[in-house]
């Protein structure tokens, strides 16, 4: 089945120490980064790290704890500002431009220790990612005039048919903190996927999922990308699903890319398997 | 009974206007993370800007209330935008002390400019009050009309931080600031829109409370604001429901303390009360406790 999933992509280089599948080739990168790196008062968190991720590709970042692979994320939201490189964002440079900015340019996330609005139903988290993309104004809104209604309709129709992604619509009116973990972890996926983005950031999507709910979730991932056409870049540690779903794979350690390439070129990586391993003679010894 | 009930009626009343002020602490409190100790000062201000505009200038009365509405309004969003988003980033201590000097800031302007003569503010409600039991009970209509205002006020902030979209985006951010900036909401408006709604709250409860208890000094915004401040901590800060609960309860028992044990201790039971709430719930009647995550 892992297989299967991955035939259909052929990597090619990319015009930049990268690589990005065929089908992606003549389009626009939607994510460029070139020697991106953050200093925490003398410590370099991630440094020199460039990576380009085709339009419609599924990327990977993996590497062992602390490698810095959230502090990516944080710095491509722009919750970090870096202190060297640059990110393109579809071509467009985000140096200075803050968080909400990003997420206006097309950039959203989920994130590794789940943070839903709890207090929040489930419907009311996937509108708060529809935010940008309602006008009413605050009258209307309090007095009900006809044009809320009509955004109400629509905004609500627009919510079950994300919700439909996962089969959560009849949970619509649940507290999102009442939710098993699993199903939080798919909400956090749709609240995301409501801010409308073009590439959908996933901070270990699979933690703490059994094995079967992971495999429901790697389909998912592909149908997702397949369905709303956006890249998804995501750190995980369950080897299965990256190597089973990602096309390019980039391998960070202590803040610094070691390995890119493709699932096989990373798994036949001798440096690769010293980072997660030790060294080979350690181990023999 | 019917003496009893009077006071009690005065009590939902002055508890009322502890609502409204405590719903301004409220609500900043679960949005920014901050005690806003200058909020009673607003109301000060708003109370002088209505008591100007009936007085200097000869406006009617409901002209008044809406001006000191836009003032307030414009003055919270001028603090909040001058005194507390540069310390956004700073400890929580630091925001604080800036809170309370902007309170004694507002305090001595307000000296300067309308001295510290209290002012005799003539009450805005136009009628007279209401008789009960054969004139026995006699309720004002200035407590009649305070206790009304302020379950409009409760239901329309319920509607509004329930249905729309404003409202929504602050609920998110009084939930997880960070998650809702990465959802593209803007946590400075947001923040902004709070201070704005809680000041122009704080305008109307200046005028209520100065209709009842009409003399009008710079300080008369501060015990008003300690003690709105600890019916918002009584009810569980953070909590809309909690505010007004807190406020209401807060009110009954001073009236009724002042009335039946005494009346210098008045004001000292109420805060007993704070001391009393912090001990055995230490997040307010209606407040959720916080869990230790483990």
């Amino acid at each position: 089945m892992t297989e299967t999933r991955r035939s259909t992509t052929k990597m090619v280089p990319f015009p930049s120490r990268s690589i990005v599948p065929e089908r992606d080739l003549d389009k626009q990168p939607i994510l460029e980064t070139n020697h991106l790196g953050i200093e925490f008062g003398g410590l370099k968190a991630v440094q020199d790290f460039s990576i380009t991720v085709g339009r419609t590709e599924i990327a990977g970042l993996i590497g062992p704890n602390g490698a810095g692979k959230t502090t990516v994320f944080n710095l491509l939201t722009k919750v970090y500002q870096p202190t060297t490189g640059m990110v393109l964002l579809d071509g467009v440079d985000t140096a200075g431009k803050t968080t909400v900015e990003a997420s206006k340019m097309g950039i959203a996330r989920t994130f590794q220790n789940i943070r839903l609005f709890g207090n929040m139903t489930v419907e009311d988290n996937v509108r708060i990612g529809l935010h940008n993309q309602i006008s009413y104004n605050m009258f209307s809104g309090i007095f009900r005039l006809p044009g809320y209604w009509k955004q109400e309709k629509r905004q609500h129709e627009k919510t079950m048919e994300l919700l439909s992604i996962f089969d959560m619509q009849d949970l619509a009116d649940v507290k999102a903190s009442n939710l098993p973990y699993g199903a939080q972890r798919r909400l956090e996926i749709v609240r995301a996927l409501a801010t409308e983005p073009k590439l959908l950031l996933l901070d270990e999507p699979a933690a703490g999922m059994n094995p079967h709910e992971t495999e429901e979730l790697m389909d998912n991932i592909i149908r997702i990308r397949d369905q709303f056409q956006i890249a998804v870049l995501l750190i995980e540690h369950d080897m299965k699903l990256v190597m089973g779903i990602c096309e390019g794979i980039c391998v960070l350690n202590f803040g610094q890319i070691i390995a890119k390439g493709t699932a096989e070129e990373i798994q036949a990586n001798p440096v690769v398997i010293e980072a997660y391993l030790g060294k080979q003679k350690e181990a023999e010894a | 009974m019917v003496i009893f009930l009077s006071h009690l009626v005065n009590g939902v009343s002055l508890g009322s206007v502890y609502a409204i002020i405590a719903l301004g602490y409220s609500m900043v409190y679960g949005i920014a993370k901050m005690l806003n100790f200058a909020h009673g000062d607003v109301i000060m201000v708003g109370a002088y800007v209505c008591y100007s505009a009936i007085q200097y200038w000869g406006l009617p009365p409901f002209v008044g209330i809406l001006l000191s509405m836009v003032v307030c309004t414009l003055l919270g969003m001028l603090i909040e935008f001058g005194a507390y988003r540069p310390l956004r980033q700073a400890t929580s201590l630091a925001v604080l002390i800036t809170a309370i000097g902007v309170s004694y800031l507002l305090q001595n302007v307000a000296l300067l400019i309308w001295g510290a003569n209290p002012k005799v503010f003539s009450s805005v409600v136009g009628f007279g009050s209401l008789t009960l039991f054969n004139g026995e009970l006699k309720i004002t209509s200035e407590a009649l009309i305070t206790i009304v205002v302020s379950v409009l006020i409760m239901v329309g902030l319920t509607l509004f931080t329930g249905k729309t979209r404003m409202g929504k985006a602050m609920r998110a951010v009084s939930e997880d600031r960070g998650a809702a900036e990465l959802m593209g909401i803007n946590v400075n408006r947001t923040i902004s829109m709070t201070f704005a709604i809680g000041s122009a709250l704080a305008a109307i409860a200046g005028v209520l409370l100065c209709s009842s208890y009409p003399a009008l000094m710079p300080t008369t915004g501060s015990m008003p604001g300690i003690k709105a401040f600890t019916a918002a901590v009584f009810g569980g800060i953070g909590s809309i429901p909690g505010a007004m609960l807190g406020g209401i309860l807060l009110g009954i028992i001073e009236i009724l303390g002042k009335a039946y044990i005494s009346t210098e201790l008045g004001d000292a039971l109420v805060f007993a009360v704070l001391i009393i709430i912090l001990l055995f719930k230490p997040s307010g009647l209606l407040g959720r406790p916080e869990r230790e995550k483990v």
